[in-house]
């Protein structure tokens, strides 16, 4: 048998993608559907005076029109937020009700006001044009510098001065003293852009409700289905749980924006409830733009203090963060307990202070985006140690050098402690950046350069080093830090009377490949065939729980509850092994599928024992019959997948133009189960993080408009965009998890935003040039070396 | 994205297409490849109540010499004009203004004649006609007509084409021995339209140049010629410099548009860079 875990084994799900076989919610059509049209507000701040729906409800084809008025008077709260953060001096944070649809304000461009539902998604489109909506406009705040100024338009009366919360952590006065001590220090005012998710499938939810059983059922292009039931079930509609079914069928691409519970989930569903018919809702590509949670969108002041031989001796950090119009449902945890505490990066910095104000405005909410807080601590970071060894005139690589937490592996050597509450678990930061060194040939880059230069060519060479925490997430810690749910994850591991086996898993996959990691894992350990095993998702109905896929949890949280699913299938089918062999359970040695008693060639099958426990004639006393196992799996800590990135680019110092020559990542995500899939994460990953650093961006205008709201006006990276990516690997093995993975799905993200803003500013160094906010358009780059000119 | 309803026709023939654009005047739009008529009709910012699809009109789709002149039909897709070794070898300019525009998809689909009409001032075409001299035929109830390119752009989005004509051919001068030309973009990175795009086609005669003719698009309500740095290149030496001094009047009584990506100050700079590089490399060409 040969072994499948660390085999780059070809997806198994991508037969039925690439032949279009794939089945999206959009896809489904139920008997006797009707369609949704959500009537949107057109301006970012505005009193809703009246909503006249007559000529809707007569149009062709309408079946129902309903308002926010309609929604709350059947007693139907808003949707909730999952994670509660409280202010510094103690008090809960601003909580403003998020309805379903609005009822007197509208609080961004977007907000949802009236759903029209027709027969065809023609007709409902076509009627929702007709709904009358009187608005008292109202002036708009989109900039969270200018949203905390006093007098400034307020987004929530409960939120005065729009602030949601403050909060801090890290040692504040030793953190100043270091300041007051430091040598020298470097400071940056950095804008980490927002950025909209642009998943290929846009969002789609259909709700559909049986009166005969009193059972609802939706179907949404969500990553965590069972999460989506729990909160629209006990906070929004009041259904009981058991009467609630959600499918996540197919869903193509999420970056975090399909993590939460949207509105229309809860729209559909209630609408279902109401009509007794199906109602689909597939959001418009223009939907997307506006109203899928966005990403980051932090305005900060940091500073790094250095002593007299260059070790960092404080890192201070000020962020405003932007929330939005309203509290998405992880929104609060993003700029703090997923920011904050990545400060200390991979640095032995004795003190550090984060100051965080989270802010309202008259935007698209924002919430997770692929990396989700850890994109902004990593550029932060890594910002200031490059424009730091620059202004101290050292190598930036010996620079993070001298400051690397020096190699430990968590077994031999204890965790890292840091001074942002977390502890890492294992990592050898020098060796990444020693091997990415020698992949990039660092040394032959920076000759090159030199020689350009000569010529009159800009060469820039930028690095990132990088940590992260995923792997989310021990349950107590993170019900400590404000959570309202656990972060385990569940695996159902049941084996067919025939011996094949069929796996129930709460990680959701949405590009992830896990129909065949999760393969992997089992068939490897079970001494199967990948084809023997079939991998399940996405449904309440089948499969436990699940709180679904975010953070890069899926193989460190999900694959370890299906390795302790297949711990206790071993052990049982040991028992029944050890009796249909008559010997001791402990002479028997588990391989290549089948149970050996040691020092024998008396064998028999997995499949023959699987087929035992079906057929019981011959069977071990007092044992239960049937072979399937269910785990829960609470992770003991994070984990911490880290690793080293260089960027070489080129700037056409006449236009401004940023070419992205080269891309080497070298990163240690732990033991690696499929290594084509992570490279395709990795590459997936760095596609975002470039596009970060020089395309993306949403632009709203001063009144709150999204300027930037389709293809035509955001730039998201293309092929040719790209170089071809350098990935190569370290192993340091979790320490905590019984598969010793980290997880892969965002270090790419991470990683790449700030090495290649640095490549940039060292390109144009020769100019003068210290700093760029992303994204580094060819105007800004252009002004940037006009300003250095004539300075 | 879901456009409001329309009434579809698809003539078999010019002639029935042009009856249909009689009927039905200003309710109907003409579809050729769809390219920029279908994303706003998804937009609803058109809203078309008759579509007339000429799109498979095979009559209209041909690149042929006709004595000194080059004819496209206006169904020519930019694919084949980028491809056709007729426009390769003898209208490099207008080859690359074809390859430059959107991906392959857009290529494949999009037709000169749409591109032409629509008249986005981001559009490549425009450039490419108005430095190539080119002159667009159109054809209505009443016959055919001739219109010089320097006549065709009118304003954003507003050619002088008159109700119930359409395109029917584009019709360019083959270029004379001494003659080189380019065309060269700066790609907006999301539509790929162009921020700014020149096309030059420069005659030069003993390192003297005869005549250049040098056009600008995504620079300003419409493509233009930039007249001031024609002017000053005429009979002028091809070394740099002259040129560098030359495209210093690139947007000369031109009114630059502006937008989040470029403001009009940046614009103005590329369109500066554009000709300058256009010119040098048609130079290089001639």
């Amino acid at each position: 048998m040969a072994k499948l875990i660390g085999e780059s084994v070809k997806r198994v799900e991508d037969l039925r993608f690439i032949t279009g076989r794939g089945q999206y919610t959009d896809d489904l059509v139920l008997p006797n559907m009707t369609y949704a049209s959500i009537v949107r507000s057109p301006y970012a701040h505005a009193r809703i005076k009246s909503v006249d729906t007559s000529r809707a409800q007569a149009a062709p084809g309408v079946v129902a029109v309903f308002t926010g008025k309609d929604i709350a008077d059947s007693g139907v709260s808003g949707v909730p937020c999952g994670w509660q953060v409280n202010f510094k001096n103690g008090d809960t944070m601003k909580e403003p009700p998020h309805p379903i649809l609005a009822v007197d304000k509208v609080r961004y461009v977007g907000d949802a006001v009236a759903v029209v539902i027709a027969e065809t998604r023609q007709q409902a489109k076509d009627a929702a044009e007709l709904v009358e909506v009187d608005y008292e406009v109202l002036d708009a705040v989109v900039d969270v510098r200018k949203a905390i100024q006093p007098g400034a338009p307020v987004v929530h009366e409960e939120a005065p001065n729009n602030i949601c919360f403050d909060w801090e952590l890290g040692d504040k006065a030793k953190t100043d003293a270091a300041f007051q001590q430091a040598a020298h220090v470097t400071r940056l005012e950095l804008v980490n852009q927002r950025l909209i998710p642009n998943a290929i499938e846009p969002r789609s939810a259909i709700g559909d409700y049986n009166p005969a059983t009193d059972k609802y059922t939706l179907y949404t292009s969500s990553q965590n289905p069972h999460v989506i039931r729990l909160l629209m079930c006990a906070f929004v509609l009041g259904i009981p749980e058991h009467k609630v079914r959600v499918v996540s069928p197919d869903v193509g691409g999420g970056f975090g924006s399909k993590i939460f519970h949207y509105i229309e989930e809860a729209l559909v569903t209630w609408c279902a409830g109401r009509l007794g018919r199906p109602v689909k809702w597939t959001a418009e590509r223009s939907e997307s733009f506006m109203t899928d949670a966005h990403g980051r969108d932090h305005y900060t002041v940091a500073e790094m203090a250095f002593d007299q031989d260059g070790k960092i001796t404080g890192l201070r950090v000020n962020t405003l963060a932007n929330l939005g119009a309203y509290l998405s449902t992880f929104a609060p945890a993003i700029p703090t307990y997923l920011y904050g505490t990545l400060l200390q990066g991979l640095y032995t910095t004795p003190a550090i202070h984060v100051d965080v104000t989270a802010v309202f405005t008259n935007t698209t909410p924002v919430d997770a985006y692929r990396g989700a807080g850890r994109p902004e601590a990593t550029y932060l970071l890594e910002r200031l140690v490059e424009t730091a060894a620059r202004e101290l005139g050292v190598d930036p690589a010996e620079l993070r050098k001298k400051n690397f937490i020096p190699p430990f592996d968590g077994v031999n050597q204890p965790g890292y402690q840091t001074q942002v509450a977390l502890q890492y678990d294992s990592g050898n930061y020098h060796g990444v950046l020693e091997k990415l060194l020698e992949v990039a040939d660092y040394q032959g880059l920076r000759k090159q350069q030199e020689e350009l230069r000569k010529q009159g060519r800009y060469l820039g060479i930028g690095f990132s080093t990088y940590i992260e925490a995923c792997g989310i997430a021990p349950s107590a810690v993170v019900g400590a830090l404000g959570a309202r749910a656990g972060l385990y994850e569940a695996a159902q591991v049941r084996v067919q009377p025939t011996g094949k086996v069929t796996v129930y898993v709460g990680s959701h996959a949405h590009g992830q490949g896990h129909e065949t990691t999760f393969a992997q894992i089992v068939a490897d350990r079970l001494g199967l065939n990948l084809e023997d095993v079939e991998v399940i998702h996405g449904d309440t109905e089948s499969v436990p729980f699940g709180m679904g896929t975010y953070g890069s949890r899926s193989l460190a949280v999900g694959g370890s509850a299906i390795a302790r699913s297949l711990d206790k299938i071993l052990e049982k089918g040991r028992k029944i092994a050890a009796h249909l062999l008559e010997a001791a359970e402990e002479d028997l040695e588990f391989e290549d599928g089948k149970w050996t008693v040691r020092g024998t060639d008396r064998s028999i099958s997995f499949g023959e024992v699987a087929l035992a426990a079906y057929v019981p004639h011959n069977y071990p006393e007092g044992l239960e019959p049937g072979l399937e196992f269910t785990a829960f799996y609470d992770p003991a800590n994070f984990t911490f997948p880290f690793g080293a990135h260089l960027a070489v680019v080129e700037v056409d110092p006449e236009t401004g133009k940023v070419k992205l020559l080269k891309y080497v990542a070298v990163d240690d995500v732990g033991n690696v189960i499929n290594p084509m899939i992570v490279d395709g994460q990795v590459h997936g990953g760095l596609a975002q993080g470039i596009g970060q650093a020089l395309l993306e961006g949403a632009v709203y205008d001063e009144s709150g408009q999204l300027i930037s709201g389709t293809f035509m006006d955001y730039a998201l990276p293309r092929a040719d965009d790209l170089p071809e990516f350098v990935v190569d690997r370290q192993v340091t093995p979790c320490p905590h998890n019984p598969l010793g993975v980290k997880g892969a799905g965002e270090t790419g993200t991470i990683g790449s935003t700030p090495a290649v803003v640095n490549a940039v500013v060292d390109a144009l160094s020769p100019f003068g040039v210290r700093d760029l906010q992303m994204p580094l358009t060819p105007e800004r780059v252009w002004r940037a070396i006009q300003q250095a000119k004539t300075a | 994205m879901i456009p409001a309803s329309f009434e579809y026709h698809r003539p078999g023939s010019l002639q029935e297409a042009l009856q249909l654009l009689q009927t039905y005047g200003g309710e109907a739009s003409v579809l050729a490849g769809g390219h920029s008529l279908l994303p706003s009709m998804k937009l609803r910012l058109a809203r078309p109540g008759r579509i007339i699809d000429i799109g498979r009109l095979a009559e209209l789709n041909y690149i042929r010499e006709e004595g000194n002149a080059i004819a496209i039909g206006a169904l020519t897709t930019h694919h084949e004009i980028a491809t056709w070794d007729l426009v390769v070898n003898e209208l490099p300019f207008l080859a690359e203004a074809a390859a430059a525009i959107g991906d392959v998809q857009v290529r494949n689909k999009g037709t000169i004649g749409g591109s032409l009409a629509h008249a986005d001032p981001a559009a490549d075409y425009p450039a490419a006609v108005l430095a190539g001299n080119a002159e667009i035929v159109v054809q209505g109830a009443g016959g055919s007509r001739k219109i010089a390119a320097a006549d065709f752009f009118v304003d954003l989005f507003t050619t002088s084409l008159q109700p119930g004509e359409l395109i029917t051919e584009i019709r360019f001068p083959k270029l004379s021995g001494k003659t080189g030309s380019a065309y060269l973009k700066f790609p907006h990175p999301a539509s790929r339209f162009a921020v700014v795009g020149c096309a030059a086609v420069v005659t030069v005669d003993g390192g003297t140049i005869q005549e250049a003719r040098v056009a600008l698009t995504g620079v300003a309500s419409t493509a233009y010629r930039a007249k001031a740095v024609e002017d000053a290149l005429k009979g002028q030496s091809t070394d740099p410099a002259t040129v560098e001094q030359a495209v210093e009047k690139a947007t000369e009584g031109v009114d630059v548009m502006s937008d989040h990506f470029a403001s009009s100050e940046y614009r103005a700079h590329l369109a500066r860079v554009y000709a300058r590089r256009a010119l040098l490399k048609a130079i290089e060409r001639a």
